[in-house]
């Protein structure tokens, strides 16, 4: 075709014939190719400047991996310091070190960590495959991202190691944040960057989803992870910039005294509060709702069940996204903020609780009666449930305005948002990473091992975060070094806890390096999924495809075949045509 | 998607077709669609980028209207109305420029672009005349404000030292890309030595702002000679007029004060390279202020006109930060003309960049009148 002549009107996407494959090109396609993503370049520059989305996410989960040890790790230390009640602990640090440490242990958590990790890591390697895509749409904005990630940490750390640290919190609440001598500055500038990390990665996804749909690919046939990441971009999209220019405005009061939230010349603090909210709260939605996504998956793939109330869990998502930037003001309920305000605020933050109940009923609904297979991600799916009904069901605690005043600044609101950001982010991003792993690498792991972590994680968190609500409820201040000694029974659980969740995290990881390296072979969909990305190789080619994608229903798990020679299911109008299709019950044409 | 070795068989047969398209996307159409919508949504970001600040200045205004009364009356309506018209017609050079980028008009598309650029530059010199001129009066943010209505002008050629400054990356880069200039045109590099003519001119645009501004200001009184006599007696008597608002007898002060802002101008103008009388006279004119204030505290009362110059300097400065990644922006677009990259089916990063123009320009139209026009 004389292609230079291509008219400026809409033009068809090219169409593809159907081959019909040799089963040599079946073989390397659902067994194991020979070159895929991870071999077809070597060397350490076909990593660094790749554009290739699963390498990214590749590179982006081993970040976020480091930045967790590293927040885990003053996690530790500090509760160590608190295993006694006047800090005659093990550890022994002086109530400035400690204030650092809980500062740096929040804001690497949260900015380094918990916001990219599903979305920027998981959802870098599954998205554009979920689609049928070859990439997300700008790939080198993708590659920025990264780059503006390890910037962005690199400025955290600079807080640390320039000497003051940091300690403020996470939230750099003014004036204490003006005043203080503490890296702030770096610190608030490193939150930008990544604030601009996150938004390129919400920008890259909504693009993509919206205009790199393979043929056939439609909204309503997008697994529910792809709407619960389509919910979280729209967030970070609209919510990271706000932040951003927050945080410039604290640098410039900072600097200048520019006097916006400076009480000294005239400013609001409370004004601070209320921007960084803006963000921050639809942020905590940026955490857990690529979580819910992922749990979607779990909980339908290892029940082989079709997701109950598939459009009501991917319409929760938009609802809680929407209603994610109008309750921003419960953070401020002890602020002086106006009655009315605060009342509405309360009003607005209880009907959140709909759709986040909309999406566990869904789960359950479709647990039941499912052939439910507990292994390692579906452990960790089953955790997640429990863990976040009981972090979502403390937030009505929270929001409600009586109670929240006596909890306010406790113990209290730690458990709750340590149940939701680790029992449920943290638990779906290793119930996720052990999903897709043997996509990703094409081998497999230990399931016995895997679920030995899933259960260490499980019991430690509960051990660390479930006393902290009983002495909060009995007013055990969030924050503080030394505290009363009849609280120390409660701390000294946690610590222990801590460690036991320290451990269990580490052994999933290690279970995951051992299988990316020495696990036996696995093909192309080892659990029977029905989503798209489970039609390539594992791990899978450069261009993610290299045969035509079979359309189907994410969550229409009969149309996946057994394959006895292969060792893996393949989707029913991929399978040898030769071959007589195994018994399995066949549904009437759909 | 599929069978991924037709479109690379594609690029190859016919290469200059697919030169510009990623090896990702099916067709010229899906590219230009996700670029089209990622700069919307890129745009909505920028949107909600400024938000924070018109929300501090809403709540500044609402809560201190008296503030943004008086302050407004520093800013120049001339320089600022002037900036707007410029910013207005680089929006029009830019959507010819897409125009002409769609019928595959390269050299058409540069010669537009490179009058957006010159517009933008031009935009930046007024800027630094307005800033400079502010700073020498000491309006800075607020925990700096210091209004000593005075006016430096011990750089070179009477000029203020902070417009000096402000001039000196430009001049740097005017040198800059004029050697370079040179340079591509004796080595024969065409394409290298037309893009550093433009941007050489661009630069000067930056100067030809200035320029204008400058010489604006000492036509009315406000530039090189050092004095802002006009400036001073519009604006002080409102300044008193408020400050002593509730007094009954404010009338005769605020006329008294003008007065001396009259003589304090003409002195000035007359003594200006005098650094030290400069001092005494500005220490003299606040002694006045003290004695004959009977309401709020002036010193206070000028420090608050501080948080309005908090907010002009953030939004002014944000702003223009966004016109110098335009100008980068551009640049690359009019490399690009040059090269003659752009035909009928692919001009996306023209009319992508041309969006975000438009938005820098939009932002402005709202902050013109809400930071100059005060009524």
């Amino acid at each position: 075709m004389a292609a230079h002549n291509v008219p400026i009107g809409p033009m068809g996407r090219q169409k593809y014939e159907v081959e019909i494959m040799s089963s040599e090109a079946i073989r390397n396609t659902f067994g194991t190719p020979e070159t895929h993503f991870l071999n077809h370049e070597k060397g350490w520059k076909s990593w660094a400047f790749t554009l290739d989305h699963k390498r990214i996410g590749i590179m982006y989960l081993i970040g976020v991996t480091i930045a967790l040890i590293l927040a885990g790790v003053f996690a530790l230390v500090l509760r160590t310091h608190l295993w006694s009640f006047d800090g005659t602990g093990p550890v022994k640090l002086t109530n400035a070190q400690y204030n650092q440490m809980f500062t740096l242990h929040g804001a690497i958590m949260v900015f380094a960590f918990i916001i990219p990790s599903v979305p920027a890591a998981l959802g870098n390697i599954v998205l554009p495959m979920m689609l049928g895509a070859k990439d997300v749409a700008f790939p080198r904005m993708n590659l920025a991202s990264f780059y503006l990630w390890i910037a962005g940490t690199g400025c955290l750390l600079f807080a640390i190691l320039a000497g003051h640290g940091l300690d403020t919190g996470w939230t750099f609440y003014t004036p204490y944040s003006i005043e203080t001598e503490t890296g702030v500055i770096y610190a608030t500038f490193g939150a930008f960057i990544l604030g601009f990390s996150s938004i390129f990665t919400g920008l890259n996804f909504l693009v993509t989803v919206n205009t790199m749909r393979a043929k056939g690919q439609t909204w309503f046939k997008l697994p529910l992870f792809l709407w619960s990441l389509y919910a979280t971009s729209i967030i970070q999209v609209l919510a990271t910039p706000v932040l951003g220019i927050t945080l410039l405005m604290l640098i410039a009061e900072k600097t200048m005294h520019i006097g916006i939230f400076d009480p000294k010349y005239g400013g609001d603090p409370v004004l601070f509060q209320h921007f960084f909210w803006f963000y921050s709260h639809p942020a905590v939605y940026i955490m857990i709702l690529p979580a819910m996504g992922v749990i979607s998956e779990l909980i339908s793939v290892y029940s082989q069940k079709k997701i109950f109330g598939y459009s009501f869990i991917a319409f929760s998502s938009i609802a809680i996204a929407l209603l994610g930037f109008l309750v921003w003001g419960h953070h401020m309920f002890t602020s002086g903020q106006s009655q009315v305000v605060t009342l509405i605020f309360s009003a607005i933050t209880f009907t959140v609780a709909i759709p986040s109940a909309v999406k566990v009923f869904n789960w359950l609904a479709t647990l039941y009666k499912g052939s439910i297979l507990l292994s390692t991600p579906m452990c960790f799916a089953l955790s997640f449930i429990f863990l976040f009904g009981i972090g979502g069901l403390t937030g009505l605690f929270l929001g409600a305005l009586s109670t929240d005043i006596h909890l306010h600044d406790t113990y209290f609101v730690v458990a709750h948002f340590h149940f939701v950001m680790v029992g449920g982010t943290l638990t779906a991003l290793l119930g996720g990473v052990f999903h897709w792993w043997p996509k990703i690498f094409g081998r497999m792991y230990n399931d016995f091992l895997g679920r030995v972590s899933c259960f260490l994680v499980f019991t430690g968190f509960n051990l660390t975060f479930f006393p902290q609500f009983v002495m909060g409820a009995r007013g055990m201040p969030r924050r503080y070094a030394t505290y009363d000694p009849e609280f120390q029974i409660f701390h000294q659980y946690s610590t222990i806890g801590a460690f036991v969740l320290g451990i269990g995290i580490v052994m999933a990881y290690a279970v995951l390096v051992y299988a990316a390296f020495r696990g036996p072979r696995c093909g192309s969909n080892p659990f029977r999924a029905a989503s798209l990305e489970w039609q390539s190789s594992s791990p899978p080619d450069f261009h993610n495809f290299t045969h035509k994608i079979a359309m189907c229903d994410p969550y229409d798990y009969d149309s996946q075949v057994y394959d006895e020679e292969l060792d893996t299911y393949v989707h029913r109008e991929l399978a040898q045509p030769s071959k007589p299709v195994e018994a399995e019950p066949q549904p009437a044409a759909n | 998607m599929a069978v991924a070795d037709s479109h690379d068989t594609a690029h190859d047969d016919h290469h200059d077709h697919g030169e510009f398209i990623a090896h990702h996307f099916d067709s010229p159409e899906q590219q230009f669609d996700s670029g089209k919508l990622g700069i919307w949504i890129f745009l909505v970001t920028e949107v909600l980028f400024f938000s924070g600040l018109f929300v501090a200045y809403t709540l500044w205004r609402n809560h201190h209207p008296e503030v943004f009364e008086q302050a407004h009356v520093f800013l120049d309506k001339i320089l600022g109305g002037l900036n707007t018209v410029v910013l207005l017609f680089s929006s029009l050079t830019m959507a010819l420029a897409v125009r002409s980028a769609q019928l595959g008009k390269n050299k058409q598309c540069s010669l537009y672009l490179l009058i957006t650029m010159v517009c933008a530059a031009m935009f930046l010199g007024v800027k630094a005349v307005e800033y400079s001129h502010k700073w020498d009066m000491g309006i800075f943010v607020r925990s700096q404000f210091d209004y000593t209505g005075g006016h430096d002008t011990s750089g070179l050629f009477g000029l203020s030292p902070y417009l000096i400054q402000l001039c000196a990356i430009p001049a740097l880069l005017l040198v800059g890309c004029l050697v370079a200039a040179v340079i591509g045109k004796l080595t024969n590099k065409a394409l290298f030595g037309s893009f550093m003519i433009g941007m050489t001119i661009t630069v000067a645009g930056f100067f030809l702002g200035a320029g204008s501004g400058v010489v604006y200001m000492s036509a009315t009184g406000g530039g090189t000679g050092g004095s802002h006599a006009s400036h001073v007696s519009e604006t002080q008597p409102l300044m008193l007029h408020a400050m002593t608002a509730s007094e009954d007898e404010d009338h005769d002060h605020g006329e008294e004060h003008a007065h001396d802002d009259h003589d304090h101008a003409d002195d000035h103008s007359h003594e200006h390279a005098d650094g030290e009388s400069h001092e005494a006279l500005d220490g003299d004119h606040h002694g006045d202020a003290h004695a004959m204030d009977h309401g709020p505290d002036p010193s206070k009362f000028d420090k608050d006109i501080g948080t309005f110059f908090s907010i002009y300097y953030c939004m002014t400065g944000l702003h223009a930060i966004h016109i110098i990644g335009g100008i980068i922006a551009l640049a690359w677009l009019y490399w690009r003309s040059l090269a003659a990259h752009w035909r009928p089916d692919y001009f996306g990063p023209v009319d992508f960049v041309g969006l975000y123009w438009h938005l820098v320009d939009l932002i402005w139209i709202y902050l013109f009148p809400l930071l100059y026009l005060i009524e």
